[in-house]
């Protein structure tokens, strides 16, 4: 098979890139799951019950970024340093080692009791497990941190000896926070203020931190292949982008700390900083259409830039806007860990990283399945289908969250308020309608999986 | 963009912006650890407390509760359940206890653990420190 490849080793992505999808869609079985325990309470209980499905979804999520970024790297760094990978071999041993050790924990949570698993693997040696999304067993961690070295490694000696780009920078100094903020996850002091307070070192600095950093590049880099601006004007966008999401995002850690034990200082340095935290991705939202607008060739995979326009826009709403509304502390004061944030976490997760991982997937693919600048039109058609479907359906799974989120917030936070479980039985029906809209959501998913194999009618036939 | 405002100017906002920030928050990060003790009901971690901790993670219980907020959402705050349960820590291991182990139909429930006596002791002393870390009067009321 003839590749389309500018150099051979970004080969490596393409395994990268369908363990990204293959565990997407575990993930958003899972999601289903979950949807319909909220309203069946009892439905595969006790064999899957509600926090072991959780576990999966979320975890799913991060493993199968994980591996979006990193295929993304392998990518989009050769072009960038206009060099070969370090050492695709390499690249290769780290990919199987995450893919073995990131089944082998998702098959532990769903084989045996937790605390079984907690036993098998150690957690009383170096106890970091049981503790919102960062479950895995510490052996788990401790091999997510020897890949993360590894990758770094492949992708820093290729960047070091290569051309140094504002992207291939700004990636990587991304790549290298993700993978020092994630060491926090190891202190898990007893005293449950500090346990919390480094907690989200880990989840908030990744995601409204330096993640963000590696979504601007990612973006600009594929903003620069499909529409040509000259890499002068993109790279000082990028710098802007990445400057804002620091500038805000760091001190907005600081929404984190309102009610967890924490100085009540951080009430008004969280609410000021949070606040300004929608500036980066609105900046994003401009930067992609400004781009567009002033491209300086069409670019035949149309899938792509609308995957790149779909992000800057779903990443402002959902991580921006639906961010906003609940960060300011005497709001933050009703909505705290209610359905509000679920709400929140959905639309940012998908309109900001999915989505990114989606769009430099749907650049790549076609390179890496050697079809050329892109896939042929019928293929796009269904893929941009799917594009619609499943963003339309978490549209509204964060409006019909962001509903009951409103009506629990009204009916147990004011006044005596009403018991949890009996303000949850009314709030059913948005519960039920979010489960319809992660049907859809499914749908488009499958919808994605069918553009991969869609061929043109006379390719079909030749 | 206008050509008055150089890449350099982008780049040099970029590194010192950050490098400025995360000095501001390691600074704050050194403030809060003076003032916590005074907040964070630190003198009241007992081993009993540690060992509670310690099965609040080994069996995933924010995998469905929220803790000061945080957790999943499919099931109470437990942060205050120790005023909202009366101040009982009776009630809470009682609870525990009597969660039947194929669940309720079509409701949700808790799993049965099977936990022993010192455990629940000890989850209970868990949930009683962490009523009283000082959360700024969150959560508004005693629902959680």
């Amino acid at each position: 098979m003839q590749t389309h490849l500018k150099y051979q080793s970004q080969a490596v992505a393409k395994p990268y890139f369908y363990a990204a999808i293959g565990l997407f869609v575990l993930q958003v079985i899972f999601g289903l799951i979950l949807g319909l325990q909220y309203v069946m309470g009892d439905f595969l209980f006790p064999h899957v019950p509600f926090n072991i499905a959780r576990m999966v979804h979320t975890n799913l999520l991060i493993v199968w970024l994980l591996f979006g970024f990193m295929g993304a790297a392998y990518y989009l760094v050769p072009e960038e340093s206009q060099r070969e990978i370090h050492s695709p071999k390499l690249a290769m041993i780290l990919f199987w080692a995450f893919l073995v050790a990131g089944v082998l924990t998702v098959a532990g949570y769903l084989l045996m009791p937790y605390a079984r698993l907690a036993e098998i693997t150690g957690n009383d040696i170096l106890p970091t497990m049981g503790r919102e999304f960062l479950e895995q067993p510490t052996i788990t961690k401790m091999g997510i941190v020897v890949v993360a070295l590894g990758f770094l490694y492949n992708i820093g000696m290729t960047i070091l000896s290569g051309r140094k780009t504002v992207i291939n920078v700004i990636l990587l100094t991304g790549l290298i926070g993700l993978a020092v903020m994630f060491l926090f996850s190891f202190y898990n002091p007893d005293n449950l203020v500090k346990d919390k307070y480094y907690w989200w070192w880990v989840v908030h600095l990744w995601v409204e931190g330096v993640w963000e950093l590696i979504l601007g590049s990612i973006l600009a880099f594929v903003l620069i292949k499909t529409t040509g601006v000259d890499r002068e004007v993109v790279d000082k966008w990028l710098y802007i982008i990445v400057a804002m999401a620091l500038i805000t995002g760091i001190i907005g850690t600081g929404h984190h700390y309102y009610w967890i034990g924490t100085p009540e200082y951080w009430q008004w340095l969280g609410s000021v900083f949070s606040a300004l935290e929608p500036i980066p991705f609105f900046l994003m939202t401009l930067f992609a259409f400004n781009m567009v607008n002033r491209r300086k060739r069409e670019h035949p995979n149309k899938a792509t830039v609308l995957w790149a326009m779909g992000t800057g826009v779903m990443a402002f709403l959902g991580a921006g806007v639906w961010g906003f509304m609940h960060t300011l502390a005497p709001v933050n004061y009703y909505t705290h860990g209610t359905q509000i944030t679920a709400a929140h976490g959905h639309m940012a997760f998908y309109g900001a990283y999915a989505m990114i991982v989606l769009t430099i997937i749907s650049y790549a693919m076609p390179h890496l399945r050697g079809q050329g600048n892109a896939a042929c039109n019928r293929a796009q058609v269904v893929e941009m289908w799917s594009f619609w479907l499943m963003t339309v359906a978490m549209v509204f799974i964060t409006l019909f969250l962001t509903a009951a989120g409103i009506l629990q917030v009204w009916l147990q936070r004011f006044d005596e308020g009403q018991p949890f479980m009996v303000v949850q039985d009314q709030l059913a029906i948005f519960y039920w309608m979010r489960e319809a809209a992660g049907v859809v959501f499914i749908i488009g998913l499958i919808l994605y999986l069918i553009s991969f194999v869609v061929k043109d009618k006379n390719q079909a036939t030749a | 963009m206008k050509e008055i405002f150089t890449k350099s100017m982008a780049r040099n906002i970029y590194f010192g912006g950050s490098i400025f920030f995360v000095l501001l928050f390691l600074a704050l990060t050194y403030d809060t650890h003076q003032a916590l003790p005074q907040r964070d009901n630190s003198q009241a971690i007992t081993e009993t407390v540690a060992l509670g901790k310690k099965l609040w993670e080994k069996n995933n219980c924010i995998g469905c509760h929220t803790l000061l907020g945080e957790g999943a959402y499919y099931a109470p705050e437990l942060g205050n359940v120790y005023v909202r349960y009366g101040k009982s820590k009776e009630a809470i291991k009682a609870f525990i206890k009597s969660r039947p182990v194929n669940g309720i139909p079509g409701r949700r429930s808790m799993p049965q653990f099977n936990l022993t006596e010192e455990e629940l002791e000890a989850l209970a002393e868990f949930l009683k420190y962490s009523s009283e870390i000082n959360t700024a009067n969150w959560p508004p009321n005693k629902q959680g």
